[in-house]
């Protein structure tokens, strides 16, 4: 190796898989070149991260300085410039340029594909990549300036693929399999994802917000994407009728001939499935019951936790009314803590065109850019201003699913035009039955 | 305002500011209170592409200078 990294060896000894043993086959690839790749960015990038990492962990600060102007002609998003502070010492990574790439929806790709990606990005790259990022993006880590137009050519022209978002703008949108594979989905995750990005492509590419914005997509309540707790505006898959129920199956899960789980727990010897204490104890709001011959479920009560369907899949299905709960204002610690999504609309269908739901989009969009600070995440603006402001910008009534905690939250406050006879009293009439 | 004379005001105002070279969005809204905040997203960006203004962005937000002013590629803010 270009340079010793006594610090980062340690990385490999423990049981897990390290990134410095696959940054180092790397950089062994990069140098043997038995493919005779036409490297356009130094050979040695990949020692010189190590390098880098490196010297970083022996000064106790990071030697990667803030931010940069670099993008590509027309969009203000999808490349994050990064530089070294080191240039010198580490040239491979003089620039080491972060690229997104707007993953494929449900993330299936085709192994041609993957092949097409990855050897652009070692011609053009380091070849290190992240799959996937926080986001769902697929991230292409490092590579130098002169480079960043001509992979954008060769994504946009010869893959078919174009870059996601970052800095301020709607980040890539991200889904769940949906109905491609996964009998939960309650709406077509894949349909409403591709509809929304292709609607807001101005807003993936270009800054348009005092922030980031995410919208992720879930197909059922097991929030696979955990778009609860990520994103700005969280699409749930939900039901409004009945859990359907076979009970011949569910005699059989008691009866031990089919798997809890679908088998997911087998690795173990668990002992006999027990339908009392693990799926009618652990109901959250105690809506289910058991007599030893037939489940029932006062739907009413349940809250679509999922628990009792993943537990017995055969025996219990998702209604068959579908559509989505929206959450909104889901986020990540950065500042004021994490914070889960709140729910702003309980029920609403998921039909093409989604005219209702891009309305609802858009409204919030522009009371969050009149009213959101910089920096500041649509979730904070909402606990900074209240609920009820956000209800008042995107003219919603309160229903009583958007209340979290009844007994902590009892306070409605009325407007003079909402209540019948306003707030102005007759005085006359109060001091008949009230003295001074 | 016609578009131009927006460019203009955004430019001159800018150019005012001491000590700062870089602009967060909002900032765009107060010097062009008549207009709505879509319609100065829309009128920065285009200020972009005609590259009268740059972005600069951290990887998680973006903000935006007057093209060649201030911290440039791999320089520190205060640096030519």
């Amino acid at each position: 190796m270009k340079h010793k990294t006594p610090l980062l060896d340690q990385l490999e000894s423990g049981p897990w898989p390290s990134f410095v043993s696959d940054i180092k086959r790397e950089a062994e690839s990069r140098t043997k070149n038995a493919k005779g790749v036409d490297y356009q960015i130094p050979v040695d990038v990949c020692d010189d991260i190590l390098g880098v990492l490196e010297l970083t962990y022996v000064h106790k600060r990071t030697h990667w300085k803030h931010g940069g102007i670099v993008g590509v002609f027309g969009y203000g998003g999808g490349v994050i410039g990064r530089y070294c502070d080191q240039p010198e010492m580490f040239p491979g990574v003089a620039h080491f340029h972060t690229m997104r790439v707007n993953q494929p929806g449900g993330k299936y790709y085709s192994t041609e594909y993957l092949e097409k990606i990855c050897d652009l990005w070692e011609r053009r790259g380091s070849g290190i990549t992240n799959m996937h990022g926080s986001t769902g993006d697929i991230i292409l880590l490092g590579t130098h300036t002169p480079q960043l137009e001509e992979i954008f050519y060769e994504l946009t022209h010869d893959i078919g693929q174009d870059l996601g978002g970052s800095g301020s703008n709607l980040r890539t949108p991200s889904d769940c399999l949906g109905k491609s594979r996964c009998e939960y989905a309650c709406y077509d995750t894949q349909a409403l994802c591709f509809d929304l990005t292709n609607e807001y492509q101005d807003y993936l590419h270009r800054p348009a917000f005092p922030y980031k914005f995410k919208f992720k997509f879930d197909g059922c309540p097991n929030c696979c994407v955990a778009s609860i707790a990520r994103a700005d505006m969280s699409f749930i898959g939900t039901w409004k009728d009945d859990i359907r129920i076979d009970q011949k199956a569910v005699a059989a899960y008691v009866g031990g001939e089919i798997k809890p789980n679908a088998g997911a727990h087998s690795g173990r010897d668990w002992g006999a499935f027990d339908i009392q204490k693990e799926v009618i104890g652990l109901c959250p709001t105690g809506c289910m019951a058991w007599d030893g011959k037939k489940l029932t479920i006062d739907n009413p009560e349940c809250t679509r936790c999922m628990h009792c369907i993943n537990v017995m899949p055969r025996a219990l299905k998702i209604g068959k009314e579908t559509g989505i709960s929206i959450l909104v204002g889901a986020k990540a610690p950065i500042l004021d803590g994490a914070q889960m999504g709140s729910l702003l609309i309980p029920f609403i269908s998921a039909e093409p065109p989604y005219t209702e739901i891009k309305e609802l989009i858009e409204k919030i969009w522009d009371y969050w850019m009149e009213e959101g600070k910089n920096r500041e995440r649509l979730g904070e603006l909402i606990k900074r201003k209240g609920f009820q402001k956000l209800l008042e910008a995107t003219e919603l009534e309160p229903v009583a699913q958007m209340v979290k905690e009844p007994r902590t939250n009892p306070y409605i406050f009325w407007k003079e035009d909402e209540v019948e006879g306003g707030f102005t009293r007759d005085i006359q009439e109060y001091r008949k039955y009230h003295l001074r | 305002m016609e578009t131009a004379e927006a460019q203009k005001v955004i430019i001159e105002g800018l150019e005012k500011k001491k000590g700062k070279s870089k602009f967060y969005l909002k900032d765009f809204y107060a010097m062009l209170p008549d207009w709505k905040p879509r319609e100065v997203n829309k009128l920065v960006n285009n200020m972009v592409q005609q590259e009268m203004l740059e972005y600069w962005s951290s990887g998680s937000t973006t903000l935006y200078g007057i093209k060649g002013a201030g911290k440039q590629g791999a320089a520190e803010e205060g640096e030519e």
